[in-house]
């Protein structure tokens, strides 16, 4: 008992709910009386409810929920800053208005332009992780990094291979940050990724280095040596605090 | 500087608070529209590409290319619209030699991670542990045999029964006339059926 070839499209329109109403009803009509074609039919359906088994359908998981959760966060924070028109209200406010926008022109741009910063550097961070995204020269080997930012980059980082201090080398790639173009070094810690942007340093930031956490990633800024640093990870503040001890120690001190 | 606390710059109170804390209009917009698609941009990636890892990138990449187009994006079905973009990152990753280098998975390492990812799906209709265990092992069955059918065939029937595109949909996602839809459909329906011939029957008789 096999079903009618030339019924095998309506039966999968009938279950599809694709057969316009004259053509349904035939082919319901039809299933009543031809056992082959209503045997089949009934198969189809067994698939579908099989199909639809919880477990058969994939569900993101949700290391991939929070990436993609950070990157809306990340790529929203990079628009256009909107906080300038902030201004407006306290300066319409008389005098009062007017020192707190001369405060806030002295205390909140600064803080706004670092702000931006910091999300250019969560959002290049992010951007990394995607797919193919990661590395320009993947090597562990700090000797191939080197000469390779060489011509490419006016600035010439220490690229120390830190693994014995548990952060491996993994490669080199160029980036664009706050108007240069910057290198990223890419280290690892277990599963997770740090780059280290570096770039000219302007002005000198206190030793200690600046830490923020923003969109669940954590960026620790230093100068050292005329150069800006900023490592980018969603690794434990602590860790990360201990990755810049290390990337330190294994640098020739420019200073001395 | 060892034991220093991490250094702050001062802060006025309302240099950080006055700053508005709601996301531009398009992101609060993406999350609303084209979020909540995220699983089945999982599954749709899964299946194309067989493999968790790269399907996870495809995604994030999607994820990406969708919302700096969302501002371009002229309403429609959002899942159909980023089912392109993802079917798009799919097809840039096999060109990027992705899928050639497949890493071959153990087995036995394979069905014990899938076991662990199921048993973390809710099934709110499970009543006694066996029960659950027997839909786990069927889900799994399930997944390898629509693993196993081959393309174009896998595609056409993930977008239609595990999606639930219509006909118009899967054809102008896959660029071929809806008769092509149809005719990979049944060709897939009847692979599938034959490859759970042994353990169709089995499977009717667990649900009864």
């Amino acid at each position: 008992m096999s079903a009618c070839p030339d019924k095998a499209m309506l039966i999968h329109g009938l279950l599809d709910g694709e057969l316009d109403a004259i053509n349904a009803a035939a082919c319901e009509a039809h299933l009543t009386t031809c056992e082959g074609c209503n045997a089949e039919y009934q198969r189809l359906i067994a698939l579908r409810e099989a199909l639809a088994t919880p477990g058969v359908a994939h569900r993101a998981p949700e290391r991939l929920r929070a990436g993609v959760e950070a990157l809306i966060g990340a790529e929203a924070g990079s628009e256009p800053a909107r906080p300038i028109r902030r201004a407006a209200p306290w300066a319409a406010s008389g005098v009062a208005g007017l020192l707190a926008a001369g405060l806030a022109v002295m205390l909140v741009l600064p803080q706004v332009a670092d702000n931006g910063l910091e999300q250019q550097l969560v959002a290049s961070h992010v951007r990394s992780l995607l797919a193919n995204h990661l590395t320009d020269v993947a090597t562990s080997d700090q000797h191939v990094i080197r000469p390779w930012l060489n011509g490419k980059v006016d600035v010439a980082p220490p690229v120390p291979e830190l693994a014995p201090e548990g952060f491996p080398l993994v490669g080199g790639r160029l980036d664009y940050i706050d108007g240069h173009v910057a290198p990223a070094i890419v280290y690892r810690r277990r599963a997770h990724t740090v780059n280290l942007f570096v770039w000219p340093a302007e002005r000198r930031l206190f030793d200690g280095g600046r830490m923020v956490r923003r969109e669940g990633y954590t960026v620790l800024e230093w100068t050292a040596g005329g150069l800006r640093y900023a490592a980018v990870s969603d690794i434990d503040p602590g860790d990360l605090r201990q990755f810049k001890a290390a990337f330190e120690a294994h640098s020739p001190d420019p200073s001395h | 500087m060892g034991e220093r606390k991490p250094f702050f710059r001062p802060r006025l109170a309302f240099s950080r608070d006055a700053r508005p804390p709601r996301e531009p209009d398009h992101a609060r917009q993406f999350r609303e529209v084209v979020l909540p698609h995220l699983d089945a941009a999982y599954n749709f990636a899964r299946y194309l590409s067989r493999d968790p890892t790269a399907a996870e990138d495809i995604v994030q990449d999607a994820f990406l290319r969708a919302f700096k187009a969302f501002p371009n994006w002229r309403g429609g079905a959002p899942k159909a619209w980023l089912f392109a973009i993802v079917r798009n990152c799919f097809l840039d990753w096999v060109a990027g030699g992705g899928g050639a280098h497949k890493v071959l998975v153990d087995e036995g390492a394979l069905s014990e991670a899938q076991a662990q990812a199921l048993a973390n799906v809710a099934d709110p209709d499970q009543t006694t542990p066996e029960e659950a265990l027997i839909r786990r092992r069927e889900a799994e069955t399930l997944r390898a045999v629509i693993e196993n059918l081959p393309e174009p065939f896998r595609e056409t029937l993930v977008l239609r029964e595990l999606e639930e595109l219509s006909y118009k949909e899967i054809a102008a996602l896959t660029a071929v006339p809806i008769g092509t839809v149809m005719s990979r459909l049944a060709r897939a329906r009847q692979m599938l059926c034959d490859m759970l011939q042994p353990q169709g029957a089995a499977l009717q008789e667990a649900r009864r």
